[in-house]
């Protein structure tokens, strides 16, 4: 089982990394970032003030980008058919595309937003909480872009019901992550991580029930 | 009910319901190791969802299927990545069957697509994707082997090289069975006729 999955997540890694989809979301990260003082001014204490939270929400717009490419070519191509009928379950096969699009997504979003401070003139401590707030997560994000994923394939205007998924099961990782920004308890992390762990959980069985429904 | 673990096929009073539509009931046969089984029957009655039932991918509306605990099924798609040559897809599925690179050379001459393994697969023609198909279910140490329509597109002396194929792992014990339009050169043991159900409505 250990095999199988090491074997699941190192094509899925490779394929995300060599198809260059992975840098998508990097890009539009940075786009974000680099728009945002076009539109509310330069102004730098009001730059400092917003910057966290937009970086935070483009986050969540950036977990929409890869929806189509994660669980839709897959199912078409027949290789989840052929992995349960090797005895591979959904749930493993759910875990898999978790851990292997997070490995995908996470670190090069770290990285954008580490750029895309560097633009909104964040430095010190709120960066490190930025930073922070981010890699606590990510693993949720792509473990909602996986559930969401699973759920919409298959169906026509799979990417524009994504988005209106992921709003509200976003917002407990919006509050607690934008917000820990200005907290300085840390209790917001805290609060996040809960959140975090809570999506990271639920993600192998959500998905894997939503891939036995589409088979049938 | 499906049970897994058995050493034989062995179907009892099979029943298939897709959306509203019956497609076959009451279906019984066995299959014993070493034996080849034929499905047959006109467009849509059913032997495509026969196969994937056994394989374990539907779920039966009534009756029960004992199947062999490994099972490889070749249908209509590629569970190959279209990008890669077709000896880098077929390593991925190495790797999950237990397999080495030498295993997958083998395979790939058994399909005739030795000459073509550095080939991305999404140059392939019709036949030679049929015939990657057939190298990835022959890569597998399955027992038993689900085909459906194994010999689409395939020329003559592809169809006569599927047949030696066959013919080598039934000699080897394992089970074949194969939906198929087009005559494959072995002998069937069996063969099983789905003729198309009057509409029944169908309750659950």
């Amino acid at each position: 089982m250990i095999g199988a999955l090491k074997t699941l997540i190192w094509r899925d890694v490779r394929q995300s990394y060599a198809s260059g989809g992975t840098w998508l979301p990097v890009i539009f990260y940075l786009s974000v970032a680099t728009l945002f003082p076009f539109a509310v001014g330069p102004d730098r204490d009001f730059l400092l003030q917003t910057g966290g939270g937009i970086l935070w929400i483009a986050a969540l717009l950036a977990t929409l980008l890869p929806l189509d490419r994660l669980v839709q070519p897959d199912l078409d191509n027949g290789l989840y058919d052929q992995l349960i009928v090797r005895g591979i379950t959904d749930e493993l096969i759910a875990f898999a595309r978790l851990i292997s699009h997070w490995l995908a997504f996470g670190p090069p979003l770290l990285f954008a937003a580490l750029l895309a401070s560097g633009l909104m003139g964040l430095e010190g401590p709120p960066l490190v909480t930025l930073l922070a707030s981010l890699a606590i997560a990510t693993p949720a994000l792509a473990g909602l872009a996986v559930m969401i994923a699973a759920l919409t394939a298959g169906l026509k205007g799979a990417g524009a019901l994504g988005g209106l998924l992921l709003v509200p099961l976003a917002i407990p990782l919006l509050i607690f992550g934008a917000g820990s920004i200005a907290d300085q308890s840390g209790s917001a992390l805290l609060f996040l991580s809960a959140v975090s762990l809570l999506l990271v959980a639920i993600t192998p069985f959500a998905a894997g029930a939503a891939l036995r429904a589409v088979r049938e | 009910m499906r049970n897994e673990g058995s050493d034989s096929l062995h179907a009892e009073a099979l029943s298939c319901v897709r959306g509203d539509k019956m497609l076959f009931r009451d279906l019984s046969f066995a299959l014993s190791q070493g034996q080849a089984g034929l499905v047959t029957g006109p467009n849509g009655v059913g032997k495509s969802s026969l196969l994937r039932l056994i394989a374990g991918l539907l779920g039966p509306f009534s009756g029960s299927v004992d199947t062999p605990l490994s099972i490889a099924l070749c249908d209509d798609r590629m569970a190959l990545d279209e990008h890669l040559p077709l000896a880098i897809a077929l390593r991925f599925w190495a790797r999950l069957d237990g397999k080495t690179d030498a295993d997958c050379m083998i395979a790939m001459a058994a399909a005739g697509m030795g000459h073509l393994a550095e080939v991305p697969i999404r140059y392939f023609s019709t036949g030679q994707r049929q015939r990657a198909r057939l190298a990835r279910t022959f890569l597998s140490s399955a027992n038993l082997w689900l085909l459906d329509e194994p010999a689409n597109g395939l020329d003559a002396a592809s169809v006569e090289l599927l047949g030696e194929t066959l013919q080598a792992h039934l000699d080897d014990g394992g089970m074949i069975l194969a939906a198929s339009h087009i005559a494959l050169p072995i002998a069937f043991d069996l063969k099983l006729e789905l003729d198309a159900l009057e509409p029944v409505e169908a309750s659950r």
